[in-house]
């Protein structure tokens, strides 16, 4: 069994933001016992409405901007990856109940990415549990997040713009597809998805359910900004089907991810993630009000750039000079 | 009234030994032996009360009376990294592990360690943090390293979080022979079996010296929640787990719209 280390210190490159704890005028605090530090209870609901709102408008988990967000009030990464992960789990099972009684929901489609995702999951809390010991995992999460972000972001905020220069010019906003079949299509093994209407070979699907697994346990998102494109572009999973379906696929694997780290390295803190899932999941009901107002190539745009922003916050903590050099991490049981 | 307690447990008797050749007894005792933490918990004192009880045999004392009280929390191997630019990003890049360091320590003493003994004392009793002993793991050996910058790191980043201080003036002389000490707790401090170990110092050298312990505790619901998740990870990870399914489950029919 792999499970003695807990951290004592928080152990990321953002060691400024530690000190800014959070001890407003409401001074209701509440001991978080896993993460260990006294919070504010109101700044950690307040946090779970704004980004439940945020998910709730653009139909994401909203894991990637919690993280963050928890880890910059001062709670160690790996506390905030384990306990997002729960969060996640119980906004997307919330959103993905709404898309089951529309009949929006491929289940196969969903059962089938799942079958890659609990793999990746694993396998991500493997190497979760391993980059620890190597005092390695806060660079991993901070350079996992600028990439991903950043590249995700860029994508984004350019095909947006593209979209909203186009209906500019009075054109109609489509969607790009390019050609209808790739190399994948020839891949053996093939599944007819009957709801979302496609026949594709099981291997991309699974391989894209390892990758949303792997990268969700180690980064603490439930990927649903990564599968949905994929989803689209890649299987070609129509528009009716695919935000459903991958709600499906995100509480399935955040909640075995919940397990997971919860077994492995006891680091899921069951206060801090019911306090932020309660707010998260109000601030979603407004935020999907929100979002239906809005045309949706904006709409894109601005979660591309609030993508953007969150990964070079990210990097700038990697390349600014850290105030302090040294941190520290507790070991249990034999070093 | 706190005299009267504290004569009360001067009769009733904390073990107090007495240091070579000398008359002094010194009796300690503690505001609380039992420190509960619970969900408003922000840190706390606990006051150390101590007096000195001299018979006929006591000689006439030069100076005054001194005190220096330690208090050591339970002990926890700890790694202390640094970082270092590579690539134009920074990377924990070199690491020590030191074993099983003191997870809180406090020197309070009534004045400056060395105005009330010499630093060759200082350094043969371990008095104050400078002399205490950080074993680290060299390789496959143990052993001290002096002028360690990682040890002195871990001092200092201990010092930050309001766990490892020491206080010069942090004994209060009531009387000549009675004394009072506050011992800070911040909200972050460990859990466990406490130590404290108090010294009486006159003219230079050591006289008596006593212990006295305590014990912190997390009570009710974050206590039930750390053991949960430290001894039945699986059972506390589906419970979690259902947890997030129950909420969202409540949510989507609270916030039903068809």
């Amino acid at each position: 069994m792999i499970l003695p280390v807990r951290c004592l210190a928080v152990e990321s490159g953002d060691n400024k933001f530690n000190r800014v704890r959070p001890s407003g005028s409401l001074s209701v605090e509440i001991f978080l016992p896993i993460a260990d530090l006294p919070v504010n209870i109101f700044l950690l609901f307040a946090m779970g409405i704004a980004v439940g709102f945020i998910s709730g408008m653009f139909g994401i988990g909203g894991g990637f901007l919690m993280t963050p967000l928890l880890i910059f009030i001062g709670v160690q990464p790996a506390v905030a990856v384990a306990s997002v992960t729960t969060h996640v789990a119980a906004s997307s099972f919330s959103g993905a109940i709404a898309y089951w009684r529309r009949k929006a929901v491929d289940a196969t489609l969903a059962l089938t990415l799942l079958a890659g995702g609990v793999v990746g999951s694993a396998g991500g809390v493997g190497l979760f549990t391993w980059l620890r010991a190597l005092d390695q995992l806060d660079l991993v999460i901070g350079l996992s997040y600028v990439v991903l972000l950043c590249v995700v972001g860029l994508l984004m905020v350019a095909e947006s713009a593209r979209a909203i220069i186009r209906s500019r010019q009075g054109k109609p906003v489509e969607l790009r597809r390019p050609g209808s079949h790739t190399w994948f299509h020839g891949l053996p093994l093939k599944v007819r998805f009957k709801r979302s209407k496609i026949y594709v070979s099981a291997i991309p699907v699974l391989a894209i359910g390892f990758m949303i697994g792997f990268v969700g346990a180690i980064m603490g998102i439930g990927g649903g900004f990564l599968l949905v494109p994929m989803l689209i572009y890649l299987l070609r999973v129509p528009t009716a089907t695919v935000i459903g379906t991958s709600m499906v696929l995100t509480f399935l694997t955040m909640a075995s991810a919940t397990v997971l780290h919860a077994v492995t390295n006891h680091l899921v803190d069951a206060v801090l993630a019911l306090i932020l899932m309660v707010g998260g999941v109000i601030g979603a009901q407004f935020g999907a009000h929100a979002g239906q107002r809005i045309r949706g190539e904006w709409l894109r745009l601005f979660l591309g750039l609030l993508v953007l922003s969150v990964g070079l916050r990210f990097a700038f903590a990697l390349v600014l000079q850290p105030e302090d050099l040294y941190s520290i991490r507790l070991i249990e049981g034999p070093p | 009234m706190r005299f009267a307690l504290l004569i009360a447990l001067g009769v009733t008797g904390a073990a107090a030994q007495s240091g070579p050749a000398a008359a002094e007894r010194l009796v300690v005792s503690l505001s609380n032996h039992h420190v509960m933490i619970t969900s408003s918990y922000t840190g706390v004192e606990l006051v150390l009360f101590g007096s000195v009880e001299r018979d006929a045999a006591a000689t006439a004392r030069r100076g005054p009376y001194d005190i220096v009280a330690t208090i050591t929390g339970p002990r926890e191997s700890l790694r202390t990294r640094r970082k270092q630019r590579v690539l134009g990003i920074w990377v924990n890049t070199a690491a020590r592990t030191f074993i099983d360091p003191p997870s809180y320590l406090a020197v309070l003493a009534s004045r400056p360690l060395d105005a009330i003994t010499s630093s060759e004392n200082q350094r043969r009793l371990q008095l104050g943090i400078a002399n205490t002993p950080f074993p680290e793991l060299i390789h496959d050996d143990i052993g001290e390293v002096s002028n360690d910058p990682f040890r002195a790191a871990l001092v200092r980043l201990m010092h930050e979080r309001g766990l490892y201080s020491e206080e010069p003036n942090a004994v209060t002389f009531l009387t000549p022979t009675l004394f009072r000490a506050a011992i800070p707790l911040p909200a972050q401090v460990p859990t466990g079996n406490y130590d404290v170990d108090v010294k009486l110092f006159a003219d230079g050298g050591l006289i008596a010296h006593t212990d006295s312990a305590f014990e912190i505790v997390k009570v009710g619901f974050e206590q039930f929640v750390v053991n949960a998740a430290r001894e039945h990870g699986l059972l506390y990870g589906l419970a979690t787990a259902l947890m997030a399914l129950a909420t969202g489950w409540l949510a989507s029919i609270a916030f039903r719209r068809d």
